[in-house]
C-alpha cells in the first residue's frame, strides 16, 4: 500500500511510532499528484514547498501532515481564487482562520482545491479553470462546490482535506465521492479569510476518509475567534472524545422517507440503518416538514447575499473586470439583486425569512423526540459530466434535503452507506443534530462507519 | 414674507474612537502621516475580511442619544447599504435602516424645539481625491482619481431632525448645540474642515400660516460651517421664493454650496429615491441592550452644556448672557467653575468677577491656577469708602424690590445673597466692602 492511502489518523501513528519518515509520505503523495492530478484536475495550485514546512512541523499535533484546502480559503503562500478569473493571481496577505489554526496545529497547505467558482454550485464544473472528474469514476462528476477537496481524498491525492458549506457544499461531493464530510455548526468555525458565499450559512468544515480523521482536523480549527462577529464564543469540545461510543438509547429519526422522488435510495438508507438497531439505537421513521420550500428559502436568502457580497468585485481591484464573471454568477448576482429591490424585498426576501423560522420550529419539535435525524444526502449518485449545464437550478436540486437544516445552521456528517458495484458510485446519508451537538452524530456515524462495509479506507 | 422655511438638517460625525467600526485597525485619518497607512482585509473590502462591530462606538451612539433626549432601542441591528462607488470597497456601506440605535430626541433652541427624528451608526467611507498625475510616462499630467483608505470604516453617526427649522440661524444655533454636545460628550472633535462633522440641510418653503410639508424637496450638500450652512439656507429661501412668486415649484434635486460667490448651485436631479436594496447585515449579529446597561450609560454622561448654564446662574446669580458664554466650551466652564467656587469665601460679586473675566479686563490663561487669577481680580477691586447709612439705605431698597430672592432665603436658599449683594452694589453705585454688606443683609433677614 502507497503511504499517501493511510487516514490522517494511521499516518500519526506510524510517524509516532517512527514506522514510516514524513518524507516517504510525500514521495508517494507526490507521485500519485503527478500521476492523477493533471486527469482529475483536483489541485489549481500545489505548495512546492510543503516538505519543507512539513520538517519544521514534526512535533506539533498534524505532524506536518498534507492537507488540501479548498481554494475560497486565503492563504498567505498560495494563490487564492475560490475558481473565479476575476480574482486570477490573487495572493492575499492575510491568512484565513483556518488555515493560520490548521499550520499553528502542524498541518501543511499541500495546494489549493478545485470548486465551483464563487462556491456556487453543487458540480464542480462551474469553476473557471474546468470541471473536476469525481476519482471514483470520471465520467461522472465529484459534486460540489467543495469538489475538489473530496475528489483529493477519494483519489488519496491527500491525506485529508478543508472544505466549506452553505448547504451541501461539503456532504454532497462527500457524498457523491465516497468519502466523509462534516458541516460543524454554523458559527463553530471561523469565515474569517474565506471568500463569502451566503454569509449567514457559510461553514468551514473536513473532508476525510474517516469520521475519526474529520474529528482530528476539525480540533485543529474550531472554536471562537474574534475576527468573526458571528463565531461562537463557546469553546469547541474535543470532538475525537465521541468516537468509539456506544450508542446504546440514542433516538433516531429517519426524515424524508416520503419524498417520492428518491424512494429508491430511502430504501437502500432503511435497510442499511437496521445496524443502527443492532448497535442498540431506536431508529424511526418519522415526518419532517417539506423540504420542497427549502429550495426557495435557501435560493433567495443565498442570492440576495451573493449579490452583495460580490460587489467588491467590481473592477477596480484585483485587475480584472466584471466581464470575468462567469454565467452562474452572473445569474446568481441578478436574481439576488431583483429579490432585494423595493417592491419585491417584501414577497421574497422577508417571506423567505419566514419560512425559515418555520423550519428553525419544525426542527425543534423533532428534536424533542430524537437525538439525530438521518436522511439521504443526495437523491441519487453522482451525476454525469455536463449535466450542471442543463439545470439553472441544478444545485438547489441536489442539495434540497441538506438546504432546511443548512439555513437552520444544524452541524450535519456524511457517511457512505451504499456503493454500485456497476458504475462504483456511492450513496451517502447525512445525520444532523441540534445546533452545538456535534457530539451526538460523531457519535453516530462512528458507529456506522465501523460496523458497515461501505468505508473504502477501513475496508481495503 | 409670504413664505416660511422648511427645513431639516442630517448631520455626520466621526466618532474619535481609539479604533474603526468594524476592524482593530486605528482611527485617526486627520493624523495619518501617509495614505493608507491604517488598512487592514476588513476595511480593503478584500475577500474573506469579516466586520466586528466595536462596542465602544455603539455605547457612545447611545449616549448621544440619550444626551439628545432620544428613546433608545434595546433591540438594534446593522444592514448593508448597497451601492457602488469607488470609495466603498465591498460594493456596500454598513449601516442602520429601520432599527436605529436612537430615535425620538430634541434639541432646544432660542427659536423652539426641533426634534430629532433618529441617530444611527455607520461606516464612513475612503477618501477620493482628484488629481493630476502623469501615469503613462509621457511627461503630461493625466487626470487620476487616488483612494486613502485610513478613513475607510471609520465610525460615523448620522443624527437626522424634523423638519422642525424655521430659520437659518436657528439651522445654525441646532448645529452648534449638537457640536458643543458632542464635545461635550468628548465622543467627537466635529473638525468641520477637515469633514469630521459634515451638514446636509433638506430646505424647502410652504405658504405662512399652512401646516403641511411641501411637495417638493431640495438638498443641499458639501456645507463645511455654520456660517456657509445659514448663507446656504438664506440663500435658497431667496431663490426658492421667487420660483414659488412665478407660480413655479423648485425642482427636487440635490444642490452644493459655493462658499466663493455664496449661492448654491445644482448637482444632480434627484432620481425618484434610489434603491439601496437594504438587508440586514448576515456578518453581524443583532444587538441587544438591557434596560440596566442602558441606564449605566445614562448614569455615564457629564453635565451638559444647557443644565450647566441653568446650575451657574442659579448658584452664582450669573446673567444668562455670561452663563451661556461660560459653557461654550468644557474646558472654559470648568475653569470659570473654579474661580467662582473659589472666590465665594471671598464674597465678591460674581457677576462682576465674570465680566472682568470675560472682558478680559484680567489678563489669564485657561491653564492658571484659579488662586492666581482670583488674587488679581481681588488687587484690581479695592472697596470704595461707603457711610453706613447710605448702606443701610441701598440695603432696605434691595430687599424691598427683590421679595423673591429674600423669600428663597428665608427657605434656606442663601446662596441668593449673592443676588442681593450685587444689587445692593448697583443701587449703591459704589463698590463696597462684600463682607460687610453681606453681614447688614444677613442681620436683618435672620
Amino acid at each position: 500500500m502507497k503511504l499517501n492511502q493511510l487516514t490522517l489518523k494511521e499516518s500519526l501513528d506510524a510517524l509516532e511510532k517512527k514506522e514510516v519518515k514524513l518524507e516517504e509520505i510525500y514521495q508517494d503523495l507526490d507521485q500519485a499528484y503527478e500521476e492523477q492530478n493533471h486527469k482529475l484536475n483536483i489541485y489549481l495550485s500545489k505548495n512546492e514547498q510543503a516538505l519543507v514546512q512539513a520538517k519544521e512541523l514534526s512535533n506539533k499535533p498534524l505532524r506536518g501532515l498534507p492537507i488540501a484546502v479548498k481554494d475560497n480559503f486565503c492563504t498567505r503562500d498560495l494563490p487564492t481564487t475560490a475558481s473565479a478569473k476575476v480574482l486570477d493571481g490573487f495572493r492575499p496577505q492575510y491568512e484565513s482562520t483556518v488555515t493560520k489554526r490548521i499550520k499553528e496545529n502542524g498541518g501543511v497547505v499541500y495546494g489549493k482545491t478545485n470548486m465551483d467558482a464563487w462556491a456556487h454550485g453543487s458540480s464542480t464544473e462551474t469553476s473557471d479553470y474546468g470541471p473536476t472528474l469525481n476519482p471514483r469514476n470520471p465520467e461522472h462528476l465529484p459534486g460540489g462546490s467543495s469538489g475538489g477537496s473530496a475528489a483529493a481524498i477519494a483519489a488519496d491525492l491527500a491525506i485529508v482535506s478543508v472544505g466549506s458549506e452553505t448547504a451541501g457544499s461539503i456532504r454532497q461531493p462527500a457524498a457523491w465521492c465516497g468519502t466523509v464530510g462534516f458541516k460543524p455548526s454554523y458559527g463553530r468555525a471561523s469565515r474569517f479569510g474565506v471568500a463569502a458565499m451566503a454569509s449567514s450559512t457559510d461553514s468551514p468544515g473536513p473532508i476525510s476518509k474517516t469520521v475519526e480523521d474529520a474529528c482530528i482536523l476539525l480540533n485543529a480549527f474550531a472554536g471562537p475567534d474574534e475576527k468573526d462577529g458571528t463565531s461562537s464564543r463557546e469553546k469547541a469540545p474535543d470532538f475525537t472524545s465521541f468516537l468509539d461510543q456506544s450508542i446504546k438509547g440514542m433516538r433516531v429519526g429517519v426524515i424524508y422517507q416520503d419524498v417520492a422522488e428518491i424512494a429508491q435510495t430511502n430504501q437502500k438508507l432503511l435497510k442499511e440503518l437496521e445496524i443502527l438497531k443492532e448497535l442498540g439505537a431506536e431508529v424511526e421513521i418519522t415526518q419532517a416538514m417539506d423540504p420542497h420550500p427549502a429550495i426557495g428559502v435557501y435560493t433567495v436568502v443565498q442570492r440576495a447575499e451573493v449579490s452583495s457580497n460580490l460587489a467588491r468585485y467590481d473592477g477596480i481591484r484585483y485587475g480584472h473586470d466584471r466581464s470575468n464573471f462567469g454565467d452562474e454568477g452572473k445569474r446568481r448576482i441578478m436574481l439576488g439583486t431583483f429579490s432585494l429591490t423595493k417592491g419585491h424585498a417584501d414577497q421574497y426576501y422577508s417571506l423567505a425569512q419566514k419560512v425559515r423560522t418555520l423550519y428553525l420550529e419544525n426542527y425543534k419539535e423533532l428534536f424533542k423526540k430524537y437525538d439525530v435525524l438521518v436522511s439521504p444526502t443526495s437523491p441519487s449518485y453522482a451525476k454525469k459530466i455536463g449535466s450542471s449545464f442543463n439545470s439553472a437550478m441544478f444545485g438547489e436540486l441536489e442539495d434540497m434535503l441538506l438546504e432546511a437544516s443548512s439555513v437552520a445552521g444544524l452541524p450535519g456528517i456524511n457517511v457512505p452507506f451504499y456503493r454500485d458495484d456497476e458504475t462504483n458510485l456511492y450513496l451517502g446519508a447525512s445525520f444532523i443534530a441540534p445546533m452545538w451537538e456535534e457530539g451526538k452524530i460523531i457519535k453516530i456515524t462512528d458507529a456506522f462507519e465501523k460496523n458497515t462495509k461501505w468505508n473504502s479506507w477501513r475496508n481495503r | 414674507m409670504p413664505y416660511k422655511l422648511v427645513c431639516g438638517l442630517e448631520i455626520h460625525a466621526e466618532l474619535k474612537t481609539a479604533s474603526k467600526m468594524f476592524c482593530s485597525c486605528k482611527n485617526d485619518p486627520f493624523g495619518a502621516i501617509k495614505p493608507n497607512i491604517y488598512t487592514c482585509p476588513v476595511c480593503l473590502g478584500m475577500p474573506g475580511g469579516l466586520p466586528v462591530a466595536n462596542k465602544t462606538a455603539i455605547e457612545w451612539t447611545i449616549k448621544l442619544g440619550l444626551a439628545l433626549n432620544c428613546k433608545i432601542n434595546l433591540f438594534s441591528k446593522f444592514d448593508r447599504k448597497n451601492y457602488f462607488y469607488p470609495d466603498l470597497p465591498k460594493g456596500y456601506q454598513i449601516s442602520q435602516y429601520d432599527i436605529p440605535f436612537c430615535y425620538d430626541g430634541y434639541i432646544e433652541t432660542s427659536e423652539g424645539r426641533v426634534g430629532i427624528t433618529r441617530i444611527h451608526l455607520e461606516e464612513d467611507t475612503a477618501k477620493l481625491s482628484h488629481q493630476d498625475i502623469d501615469l503613462d510616462g509621457d511627461g503630461k499630467p493625466d487626470k487620476a482619481t487616488l483612494i486613502d483608505f485610513n478613513r475607510s470604516s471609520v465610525p460615523l453617526v448620522e443624527v437626522v431632525t424634523e423638519p422642525d427649522i424655521i430659520s437659518a440661524n436657528q439651522a445654525k444655533e441646532y448645529g452648534q448645540k449638537l457640536r458643543q454636545i458632542m464635545r461635550y460628550l468628548d465622543v467627537a472633535d466635529c473638525d468641520m474642515e477637515k469633514g469630521g462633522m459634515r451638514l446636509e440641510a433638506n430646505i424647502s418653503l410652504r405658504q405662512e400660516g399652512k401646516s403641511e410639508l411641501p411637495n417638493y424637496k431640495v438638498e443641499c450638500k458639501n456645507i463645511n460651517s455654520f456660517k456657509f450652512l445659514e448663507a446656504a439656507i438664506n440663500y435658497e429661501i431667496e431663490r426658492q421664493t421667487e420660483i414659488l412668486q412665478n407660480g413655479e415649484i423648485p425642482t427636487q434635486e440635490t444642490r452644493g454650496y459655493n462658499a466663493n460667490t455664496g449661492k448654491t448651485f445644482s448637482q444632480r436631479a434627484k432620481e425618484n429615491a434610489a434603491d439601496y436594496r437594504y438587508f440586514p447585515d448576515p456578518d453581524l449579529a443583532p444587538i441587544e441592550f438591557s434596560e440596566a446597561e442602558v441606564e449605566i450609560i445614562r448614569q455615564s454622561l457629564p453635565e451638559l452644556p444647557d443644565q450647566k448654564a441653568q446650575r451657574l446662574m442659579k448658584e452664582y446669580g450669573l446673567n444668562e448672557a455670561s452663563a451661556r458664554n461660560l459653557v461654550l466650551n468644557r474646558k472654559k466652564a470648568a475653569f470659570f467653575e473654579e474661580v467662582l467656587q473659589l472666590s465665594q469665601k471671598d464674597n465678591l460679586d460674581n457677576q462682576k468677577l465674570v465680566n472682568a473675566l470675560l472682558n478680559k479686563k484680567i489678563a489669564f490663561e485657561l491653564s492658571d491656577k484659579a488662586a492666581v487669577v482670583l488674587k488679581k481680580f481681588k488687587a484690581a477691586n479695592t472697596n470704595d469708602s461707603v457711610d453706613d447709612k447710605e448702606l443701610e439705605t441701598a440695603i432696605n431698597q434691595v430687599l424691598k424690590n427683590n421679595q423673591d430672592a429674600v423669600e428663597k432665603y428665608k427657605a434656606g436658599k442663601t446662596a441668593v445673597i449673592g443676588f442681593l449683594i450685587g444689587q445692593v452694589m448697583k443701587e449703591l453705585g459704589k463698590k463696597a466692602d462684600v463682607n460687610l454688606v453681606r453681614q447688614k443683609i444677613s442681620s436683618q433677614l435672620d
